[in-house]
């Protein structure tokens, strides 16, 4: 169970919201909804402890984020505005580093790009990639080390309907298996028994 | 242990990947030594007498180029956020990718010197000093550097902030470098000044990377 209380946000001294609750269970998604500046990535970045917390606590199974941040972020996956792709090295290679920084087995790297249908490029240096697959390379990673935590944000963003459709298909296997999504997204994920989380702007 | 050799072993693989950029600091080094020479004038005493000062200094500015690229890919593409993602203390995070430019910067550097130093005429009683000390000193010029690079992520243009942030805290590296090789060209006891440097780089290896380590949260955020 993944959990915020009264979660407040500053960035450059202004307020982008606060007293924000939201809950989590295991096999639920949160899908973040609002307009352009309502702190939609703000907030997943406070869940990925990227970003300081201005008022307001997370917490894990009850217990504290704060008290050990570098083990949440072996819980979560966040997949932000940058792919984190390098040009010099293939998509396999690409994947297989992080699943190796991630320090997880690397068995599952061929079942991930099956999963976002990337595996004939296995070979393909990232920088001759189109903007969709790159995407579906940073993604990949989801698969390739498990987590139990998955904070997406605009996760489509350049995909087609076939790579937005892989997404949807790992997002349920993903929930399927205990996992838990947090994502904020302006198209329709087409997930059923969502939770949604409206921000408006202050 | 496993993760952090990971990235050691990523930077390495991305920056033999690279090639050209990656050597970029080693022909600079060997250039700006030739030019010496030239502008100096063939006197093989003279030269002999500035080698140790030269090649330290070269190595210094050689170092100073090649740190813009220790952060400044990874956060331009979100690997540096990534990275701090993966559950390593950003430290240990830092300091690999501090080992794996030594490796890339400082080692070439180190095997290019004694080479240079021939060109120099440098006393043949320094070798050992010299090599002694890059192989002490770089690593210092790598640490030191990774807080400049750290702390000018978020400039446009960092360059030159970088160099005037970095430069001043790289001098009793040079200072103490200099002054162990040019004791040993005279026949006096060089150990308190490797002693000196030694002090520096083990100093270096913890705070350093704490350092830096803290630039770089704040420009995630």
């Amino acid at each position: 169970m993944f959990e915020g209380r009264d979660i407040a946000c500053e960035r450059g001294e202004r307020r982008i919201f606060s007293g924000l609750n939201f809950r989590i269970s295991p096999g639920q998604a949160l899908v973040l909804r609002g307009p352009n500046g309502s702190g939609k990535t703000s907030l997943l970045r406070i869940a990925a402890t990227l970003l300081r917390i201005a008022a307001g606590r997370l917490t894990w199974n009850g217990v504290d984020v704060a008290e050990d941040p570098e083990k949440h972020r072996t819980r979560l996956h966040f997949i932000g505005h940058q792919d984190a792709v390098k040009g010099a090295l293939t998509v396999r290679e690409n994947i297989a580093t992080w699943t190796r920084i991630r320090g997880s087995s690397g068995d599952r790297i061929g079942s991930a790009m099956m999963a976002f249908d990337i595996s004939h490029l296995a070979d393909t240096p990232a920088q001759y990639l189109s903007a969709g697959q790159h995407r579906r390379t940073a993604l990949a990673r989801l698969v390739a080390s498990p987590a139990a935590l998955w904070l997406l944000d605009e996760p489509t963003v350049s995909l087609d309907s076939d790579g937005t459709a892989c997404l949807q298909q790992a997002i349920m296997d993903h929930r399927a298996a205990k996992g838990m999504v947090m994502a904020a997204t302006h198209i329709e994920l087409g997930l059923d028994d969502v939770d949604i989380l409206q921000l408006t702007p202050q | 242990m496993k993760p952090f050799m990971a990235v050691i072993a990523r930077d390495l693989h991305l920056a033999v990947r690279q090639g050209g950029a990656t050597f970029l600091a080693l022909v600079f080094f060997l250039l700006t030594v030739t030019l010496f020479p030239l502008g100096i004038g063939p006197e093989p005493a003279i030269l002999a007498r500035i080698a140790p000062g030269v090649l330290w200094v070269a190595a210094l500015l050689a170092a100073m180029l090649s740190l813009d690229r220790l952060f400044q890919a990874d956060f331009e593409d979100g690997s540096l956020e990534q990275l701090t993602l993966s559950g390593l203390p950003l430290g240990a995070i830092v300091l690999a990718k501090t080992i794996a430019h030594w490796l890339t910067t400082g080692l070439p550097l180190l095997l290019a010197a004694p080479i240079l130093a021939v060109l120099l005429n440098m006393d043949s009683e320094g070798f050992a000093a010299l090599l002694l000390t890059m192989l002490i000193g770089t690593p210092a010029l790598s640490l030191i550097g990774a807080i400049g690079a750290a702390l000018t992520l978020t400039v446009r243009r960092g360059g030159v902030l970088l160099s005037l942030l970095v430069l001043p805290l790289y001098i009793p590296v040079l200072i103490f470098g200099v002054s162990a090789i040019d004791a040993a060209v005279h026949g006096l006891n060089a150990k308190p000044h490797v002693l000196l440097l030694t002090a520096l780089t083990l100093a270096a290896i913890p705070l350093c990377p704490w350092a830096a380590a803290a630039a770089v949260k704040l420009s995630l955020e």
